[in-house]
């Protein structure tokens, strides 16, 4: 790691202030990224804004929605009850990333600040039609990814909360790489308040995105055969030395039919 | 750039130490408090060599910052035994001999212990899902597994 000053602010005033002053200020949320990518010297920053203490781990369910603080951990939202009874397709989706050590750091406002193309949570945050809640504004997830590791947050800008519309039926599954547990293909299904939708991440050389045709034959007619023969297109799909692009456009196509069936 | 000091209590005793900005928790662990049980293999929070309990969480060290440690309560493989006397994992990996080169021991052993306090009767299908942040390149698995049912089976019996 390079050197840089630390600091910890206990208000998110204080912490927002920290980041406009200075373009080469970091946030760290859980660190399970942030902390490897300083260690690699990928990143030189002034500043490191630790947000432990802002008060942002919290989980809220209400009838219509589940909301979440930007620091909750995997591990609080896998466990919570309250996520299970309201969306258990999330609860397992926190449940289910990289592992215990991983999940007990690691947050959900982190992992949405990040957009990692691989990440679970964003096709989570795109199926269901959540929205984020940042420190001046709220964002809904169709405008929120703009590509890989790239969101509508300015440098400034920190994520308060996401809230989850309770959808009728979901499920998330993926086709995880063994050792990261990363999702090489993995695609959230929900059927809710704002229709269905389908987000697939891991595949996608943009990052997280919606699979439209997906969508349109299960608002038709929501059942396994009526995605069972939907194929993809690879070109936009990501090749690397875990899968090239054609085998991720077939997981595309087998992991959707899967998530309907689990979605029931 | 000036150090921080950082106070917490590790393996029940009060601590304090001074570190860089840049230190992990595993850094201050090792360097600063000699507490060298606690491994580093990938540090990149993938092998699971540096697992410390963090406030009743089992966390990499290798991933935290040593600052981020300050009014902490923090376990280490140092404070598994009591005094001489083995904590019954450590000494059903010695029986169902579960290590090899031992440098992985000491992670799994925290990762084992966090588990068996949570949950005094996991399944071996919970175990596997609880240590699937520890890497064994030697040994393997199923001696590992097999050790820590046992020790859950024998806590039960004397509890």
């Amino acid at each position: 790691m390079y050197d840089f000053t630390y600091s910890k602010p206990s208000s998110l005033a204080d912490a927002v202030a920290a980041l406009a002053g200075d373009d080469q200020a970091k946030a760290l949320a859980g660190g399970q990224t942030f902390i490897p990518v300083l260690k690699q010297r990928l990143n030189n920053p002034s500043v490191v804004v630790d947000l432990a203490g802002l008060g942002l781990s919290f989980i809220t369910v209400t009838g219509e929605s589940v909301t979440i603080g930007a620091t909750t951990t995997h591990a609080a939202v896998a466990a919570s009850k309250d996520v299970r009874n309201a969306i258990p397709a999330l609860a397992a989706l926190a449940g289910g990333i990289g592992d215990n050590q991983v999940r007990n750091r690691g947050t959900i406002g982190g992992s949405l600040a990040n957009n990692d193309p691989s990440a679970c949570y964003p096709a989570a945050a795109l199926a269901l039609g959540a929205t984020i809640k940042t420190s001046k504004r709220e964002i809904a997830a169709d405008d929120y990814f703009q590509g890989m590791f790239t969101t509508a947050l300015e440098p400034d800008e920190l994520i308060v909360s996401v809230s989850f519309p309770i959808p009728a039926k979901a499920a998330y599954v993926k086709f995880k790489n063994p050792a990261s547990r990363y999702a090489m293909v993995g695609v959230f299904v929900a059927k809710g308040p704002k229709g269905v939708r389908v987000a697939v991440t891991g595949a996608g050389q943009g990052g997280v995105h919606r699979h439209s045709a997906a969508e349109a034959a299960l608002a038709a007619n929501w059942s396994a055969d009526s995605v069972a023969g939907i194929t993809v297109p690879a070109d936009a799909l990501n090749s690397d030395i875990h899968a090239s692009a054609e085998y991720r456009a077939h997981l595309v196509q087998v992991v959707t039919k899967r998530a309907v069936i689990a979605a029931g | 750039m000036s150090k921080h000091h950082v106070t917490a209590t590790i393996n029940g005793e009060p601590a304090e130490f001074l570190c860089e900005t840049e230190n992990t928790l595993l850094d201050a662990l090792r360097d600063q408090l000699r507490l060298t049980g606690t491994k580093e293999g990938c540090g990149s929070g993938d092998c699971g060599a540096c697992s410390v309990i963090v406030d009743g969480r089992l966390v990499c060290s290798c991933l935290m910052l040593a600052v981020e440690a300050e009014g902490k309560t923090i376990q280490t493989i140092e404070g598994i035994a009591d005094g001489e006397k083995l904590h019954p994992v450590q000494q059903k990996f010695l029986e169902h001999a579960a290590l090899q080169c031992g440098f992985c021991t000491p992670g799994f052993l925290v990762a084992a212990k966090a588990l068996l306090d949570r949950n005094p009767d996991p399944t071996e299908t919970e175990v596997r899902y609880w240590l699937a942040g520890n890497l064994c390149r030697c040994t393997g698995y199923d001696k590992i597994i097999r050790a820590v049912l046992d020790t859950a089976a024998e806590m039960r019996a004397n509890a």
